[in-house]
């Protein structure tokens, strides 16, 4: 089957559905919590690629990889730091399957989360060993036929760089994501405008950057509106949690109902997003109101904080595009002369 | 002492010097703590006034202004960093001294895990409280946890997930207590990006701590109603 690469999709569409969870859906397909996901490529690919089936059945035109956690330092606590190439390939062919027989365009976007360490100066691993890692999953992930290289879930500038410039080794496009988990930042203090100019200025040029997991729907577009305002030159990622985790009856349960994902996919949409999924929470059922959702949907205004809270739910006010730091309640001042 | 030329520590009274411990907490100057630290020392403070009320009270702030969004995590981990090397000179002087302590906390980020970052920074600010610390590591399986529990006898148990796909395993090491009996001698405080108050007490959490400044206001008021409870008897 001859099919326009990612890129030229990516250029030709007006929207890409990128799939949802992976992690929590495996959960109700008998994961037990502490296990490595990754490792279910290996033992359990029937399961892997169940899932991928039915997100392409929901109406994916991407999925991701079973591999978010597989690079050295993440599999170093299942022992499986050696195995990297192994799992990695694993995951890329039970996802290349599904996609193959589709019947229509799918694109395999390999993931790459982080590796969970601090990186210098304020933790241990090196740009050096973390470039080492990111590229060693991506050659990997290459190899079984990657469409796309996805980096997501990050939360230092400095990670973020290395795990572009290791993923650039294997010459495939690259998408890249972060998360925005703490008042509307990413844990190590990144906001979306300074993502945008940290992006911008990447030696190797991502096709597409964005929000993902993070806290619930309504804050991952307040999310993307940051980011497409620093960015309107950007293709741009929207993958936001189904709402918010609770636990109910012995598992964890996300808020977020088909309807308000279907919601969540219009809005995106109107927020700039060019590339539209779910993460944490987000199942089969879900993503299929949400390709439904857009495929009836021409596109509105650019979406409000407003709107997001009125259909999505609640923006913490620091999320709503306020720069606590740079607006009055700055750094305390110094009183040391250097 | 100062080599910056632009401040020697010791020409500040106690008071300012106080002042400066705070400043140079919140901007993660390490040296410059360390040498505060032994300027008040040698100034007649006990090492209790000077952990409370430079230390203590200086990560105070910084837990605020974390909390506020105001730092983030490489800020806050420097300034713990320092606090620690302040701590480092205190430790034998206030184990000798016989000073105080507000309590004592078991922590571990939990089976699955491998994310040390918030659970490291709750460490630290719990210590700059005044709480002994025993940390457990990362990927903890319930076992660990009630080995520890068992030798240390702590106050408070902690634990911290980063993956919405580890955080369930908390509810399997507190059903673990339950089985056990053990599980109302210990206050259990949970925390971590994914996590939320319902779901801290649908898995039977003590509390929810949203971050390493609430945990230890928590840790603090939990300990008070233990105090209160054990005079009350």
């Amino acid at each position: 089957m001859t099919r326009p690469s990612f890129t030229e999709a990516l250029a030709t569409r007006p929207w890409l559905l990128a799939d949802g969870a992976t992690g929590t859906n495996y959960f109700q397909m008998g994961l037990v919590s502490g296990d490595a996901p990754e490792m279910w490529n290996l033992e359990h690919p029937d399961r892997v690629r169940s899932l991928h089936r039915r997100f392409i059945e929901a109406g994916a035109d991407i999925i991701l990889t079973n591999s978010f956690g597989g690079n050295r330092h993440r599999l170093k606590l299942h022992d499986a730091q050696d195995r990297v190439r192994e799992i990695n390939l694993a995951a890329m062919r039970n996802a290349r399957a599904e996609a193959d027989a589709a019947g229509r365009p799918v694109y395999v976007g390999g993931s790459i989360g982080p590796t969970g360490e601090i990186m210098e100066p304020v933790g241990a691993l090196s740009h050096g060993d973390a470039v080492k890692a990111f590229s060693e999953q991506a050659m990997a992930l290459k190899e079984g036929g990657a469409d796309v290289l996805w980096i997501e879930t990050m939360s230092s500038e400095e990670e973020l760089r290395a795990a572009v410039e290791g993923a650039s080794k294997a010459g495939l496009p690259i998408v890249t994501t972060m998360s925005f988990d703490t008042n509307g930042r990413t844990m190590m203090g990144i906001t979306p405008k300074a993502f945008g100019a940290i992006t911008a200025a990447l030696p190797v040029q991502p096709a597409a950057i964005g929000a993902n997991c993070g806290v619930g729907a309504s804050e991952l577009i307040a999310t993307v509106l940051g980011i497409t305002e620093a960015r309107p030159d950007a293709a741009v990622v929207a993958k936001g949690n189904c709402g918010i985790p609770q636990y109910v009856d012995g598992h964890i349960h996300y808020t977020g109902t088909p309807e308000l994902m279907a919601d969540y996919a219009r809005i995106a949409l109107d927020a700039g997003a060019k590339i539209i999924g779910g993460c944490c929470g987000t199942s089969p059922e879900h993503l299929a109101a949400m390709r439904k959702s857009l495929e009836t949907y021409g596109g509105g205004a650019r979406a409000s904080i407003a709107l997001i809270e009125e259909k999505l739910g609640p923006v913490s006010e620091l999320a709503k595009g306020v720069d606590a730091a740079a607006a009055g309640a700055a750094r305390r001042e110094r009183r040391r002369g250097n | 002492m100062s080599d910056d030329g632009e401040l020697d520590l010791n020409s500040l009274n106690d008071e300012e010097l106080v002042q400066q411990v705070h400043d140079d907490l919140y901007d993660g100057l390490k040296e410059e703590v360390e040498t505060a630290v032994h300027i008040l020392l040698g100034r007649g403070w006990a090492p209790y006034k000077v952990l409370t009320e430079a230390l203590v009270e200086g990560m105070r702030i910084v837990g605020v202004d974390f909390r506020d969004g105001i730092l983030f995590v490489p800020e806050v981990l420097l300034a713990a960093n320092s606090m620690k090397a302040g701590m480092n000179i205190l430790r034998p002087l206030l184990i000798a001294t016989g000073a105080p302590r507000q309590g004592k906390m078991v922590i571990g980020t939990v089976k699955g895990d491998i994310h040390d970052i918030g659970k490291n920074l709750v460490g630290m600010m719990m210590e700059g409280a005044g709480f002994e610390v025993i940390d457990l590591g990362i990927n903890n399986p319930v076992e660990k946890y009630l080995e520890a529990m068992e030798q240390h006898k702590p106050d408070i148990l902690g634990m911290s997930a980063l993956l919405t796909t580890t955080m369930p395993y908390m509810k399997v090491v507190i059903d673990t207590m339950k089985e056990k009996g053990m599980r109302d001698d210990y206050v259990v405080l949970v925390g971590g990006a994914p996590l939320n108050e319902e779901f801290a007490k649908a898995i039977g959490a003590d509390a929810y701590c949203r971050d390493a400044a609430v945990a230890v206001e928590t840790a603090k008021s939990f300990m008070a109603r233990k105090h209160n409870q054990l005079a009350s008897n």
